[in-house]
């Protein structure tokens, strides 16, 4: 059992009004920057993915979150923070987030923090977010391009021992200190109401992300990102962070297999139906 | 001109085998129309042929016995160019598919008429060039291409298909088989035949082969979303866009109205923007700092004129965001009504606000939907006429009326009958009021000189 507890309060438990007495909403957004191919090479000794070199993205995902959260201040009013762990490039999604909307930023940057698995990461971010001061809600992507896990936001909301949601396809309202959410569960959609602060992970698809402004970027030229490292959170233990702090021992990674065996049948369209229905029933598949 | 009979058949199928030789039933509805499916007409017999040798066949016998000839490719034309609208053989040449030669040393690719664009694209993408002619429809073959002079929305920086072909094989109506133009980049020998045939949509020879030329592929390419008040103050900002010296690639507008069509089509959202109307702009070169730094003068340029803002189009996800709507306007359009016409007049850049305002009076005045969207960049505009729930009667009368009204503005504004779609069947009389009596004497005399029986295509563009 991994001891890292967050013990202290969390923020408010319901949204704060702004000077007008409307509820208005502060928002962490974590984002992360992915391969922009999905070509990416496997280190065959190492195992670890080879990212020299290779043109770097925001994670599509994220686009969803940060819309999302844009959307909600647009309803509520309040403010979105774009909150990322990488190395110092990473500051390129940070920055394109604040030409997207966002209203500050943040990175966590340290080597200390590097190798980390999603318990590290989620930590880490967990201990930023604790940095941040106070929040309604952290949305996530459901998922990142390149680590595909989709268990940092999760573990992040457990970190701060505040409720989450999943797969949420559309934040419907804010009211009483309370998110209506709709979550896609696959063979249903659940509607669910979520306390603040919590921390909700949006599907891909359910908005169309604004774009880059190029207005916002030339303001926001000199605009701050303000860069943490381990030093300047709470919990300074190294062996919480990084590969120190990952208990997921990676063996190997490797690029799935493709197949592109493929048979071309050709007849009539009966002839057809029996030679795939014979096929399936030969596979076991039927 | 001659119907095919039982001996015609009967000699295309002793060198062709019966299954490319097909009629009646077995000849696929499709084939009597085009995309656009306004002009009908079903061929006789539809022959898929393969090799230049068996196209030579058919033309001589064709000509022998004063049967016409339509050629065809994929059948994504507009016009009724492919259209047999009496009878006689369709020549399909799509089974012709191959891509014959890369000439890395000249930069040249030499294909078959069958060759679809996109497989062109694909083909030399893959090793590091690029075709630069990119109409919309990328299922077309280069044959059709070739054939329509088609142009597509990176005609501002690169050009149209006619600036890519080097030479042309083709066959003349009497069989020959003859090659005209070559790899070299000058040439200054004599008549530009190449040329003739370039555009000449299957009236003076049939394309057996073509030799383009490529380039070097672009490693970088951003897109520019400008969303300005008006369509107005958009088109405006264009002429100064040109002579900036940023060099875009394309240069398209987009309108509100067409903007919603391909939002409902697609079921989806474009991005978010303000304003009636944008400019959707297209940068590309080989290092990110140099298309950078010009899409950052266009973009200040465009707030200058009057944009509300620049949005960056820079991720593959965003270029999808924008470039889907922008690629199904025509189809988005087609499903917002029951049937619809189009026009593709070109006018000189700087008239394209003068257009639009009249095609916004004209809309108005015989009470019918005109749809429009372009390339603000080269003057040419798509614009649709919408059936919606008029009668028969009265969409017929309308359309002629508008389609009048509207190449006659064109004409007035120094503007041409088609800017890449070509004439074909629909727009003949169009070409002739806008060219005069002789001009069109002069084609009609270029037609004979090449097929002086009127076998290839007849009815087409000169009649």
């Amino acid at each position: 059992m991994i001891e890292r507890r967050i013990q202290s309060g969390v923020g408010p438990k319901t949204g704060h009004k702004n000077e007008k007495g409307v509820g208005c909403l502060n928002i962490i957004v974590c984002i992360k920057q992915v391969p922009s191919t999905s070509n990416v090479e496997v280190d065959p000794v190492t195992g670890v993915l080879r990212r020299d070199g290779i043109k770097s993205k925001m994670n599509p995902y994220d686009l969803f979150a940060l819309e999302q959260a844009f959307l909600l201040r647009e309803q509520y009013g309040g403010t979105v923070a774009a909150l990322s762990m990488g190395p110092n490039q990473a500051m390129d999604v940070l920055y394109e987030a604040l030409y997207m909307g966002a209203d500050s930023a943040v990175l966590a940057s340290d080597r200390r923090f590097a190798g980390a698995d999603v318990l590290a990461t989620s930590y880490t971010l967990a201990q930023c977010v604790r940095k941040m001061g106070k929040y309604d809600l952290i949305v996530c992507g459901k998922q990142t391009t390149d680590g595909d896990t989709g268990q940092v936001g999760p573990e992040m909301a457990e970190w701060l021992e505040i409720p989450h949601a999943c797969n949420a396809i559309s934040i419907e309202s804010f009211s009483e200190g309370a998110f209506t959410v709709k979550v896609n569960m696959d063979h249903s959609i659940y509607t669910l109401k979520i306390e603040a602060p919590c921390l909700i992970t949006v599907d891909k698809d359910v908005n169309t992300p604004r774009l880059p402004s190029y207005l916002r970027r030339k303001r926001a030229g000199n605009a701050q990102i303000s860069v943490w490292s381990m030093d300047d959170l709470a919990d300074q233990a190294e062996s919480h962070y990084g590969l120190s702090g990952s208990p997921t021992q990676v063996e190997r990674i490797f690029p799935p297999e493709a197949h592109d065996d493929r048979e071309c049948f050709k007849g009539s369209g009966e002839e057809l139906a029996d030679r795939l229905y014979s096929l399936l029933r030969q596979k076991k598949r039927i | 001109m001659n119907r095919v009979e039982p001996a015609d058949l009967e000699y295309l199928r002793s060198f062709l085998p019966s299954k490319r030789v097909l009629v009646g039933a077995d000849i696929n509805p499709e084939y009597a129309h085009d995309e656009l499916g306004r002009i009908k007409g079903v061929p006789d017999v539809l022959v898929r042929a393969q090799s230049k040798e068996e196209v030579s066949k058919i033309l001589s016998y064709a000509n022998r016995r004063l049967i016409p000839v339509v050629t065809r490719g994929a059948g994504t034309g507009l016009v009724g160019g492919a259209v047999a609208v009496k009878g006689g053989i369709m020549l399909e040449t799509t089974l012709m598919n191959r891509i014959t030669e890369l000439d890395e040393e000249n930069m040249t690719v030499t294909v078959e008429p069958g060759v679809l664009l996109m497989d062109l694209a694909k083909y030399v993408g893959e090793r590091g060039y690029m075709y630069p002619p990119d109409p919309g429809e990328t299922s077309a073959t280069i044959g059709g291409n070739i054939s329509t002079n088609a142009g597509g929305m990176r005609a501002v920086k690169y050009g149209v298909t006619r600036d890519y072909v080097l030479s042309v094989t083709a066959v003349l109506p009497t069989g020959e088989i003859e090659t005209f133009g070559s790899k070299v980049v000058k040439n200054s020998s004599g008549y530009s035949i190449k040329d003739l045939i370039i555009g000449s949509e299957g009236t003076l020879a049939v394309i057996v082969s073509a030799t383009l030329r490529i380039v070097p592929s672009p490693k970088e390419n951003l897109s520019l979303l400008a969303p300005f008040p008006t369509f107005q103050t958009a088109v405006s900002a264009v002429p100064e866009l040109i002579r900036s010296g940023t060099d875009p690639t394309a240069v398209e507008f987009l309108t509100r109205e067409v903007i919603s069509l391909a939002e409902d089509y697609l079921g989806k959202s474009f991005p978010r923007i303000q304003g009636d109307a944008a400019l959707l702009l297209t940068y590309d070169g080989f290092s990110a700092q140099d298309v950078s730094e010009r899409a950052d003068m266009a973009s200040e340029l465009c707030i200058g004129r009057g944009a509300y803002d620049v949005y960056i189009v820079d991720t593959e996800e965003r270029k999808e965001s924008v470039w889907s709507a922008r690629r199904v306007f025509l189809e988005a359009i087609k499903a917002s009504t029951t049937e619809f016409d189009e026009c593709d007049v070109v006018v000189p850049r700087s008239k394209i606000v003068g257009f639009a305002k009249y095609i916004g009076e004209l809309s108005e005045r015989i009470g019918i939907r005109i749809p429009y969207f372009g390339h603000a960049g080269d003057g040419n505009m798509h614009v649709y006429f919408c059936r919606d729930g008029l009668e028969e009667d009265a969409w017929e009368r309308k359309l002629q009326e508008g389609f009048d009204f509207l190449y006659s503005k064109a004409a007035e504004l120094g503007g041409m009958v088609s800017g890449e779609h070509g004439i074909g069947f629909a727009k003949r009389e169009y070409l002739a009021g806008s060219l005069g009596s002789n001009q069109m004497e002069l084609m009609r005399r270029i037609k004979k000189a090449f097929d002086p029986k009127g076998i290839l295509n007849p009815h087409k563009i000169v009649t």
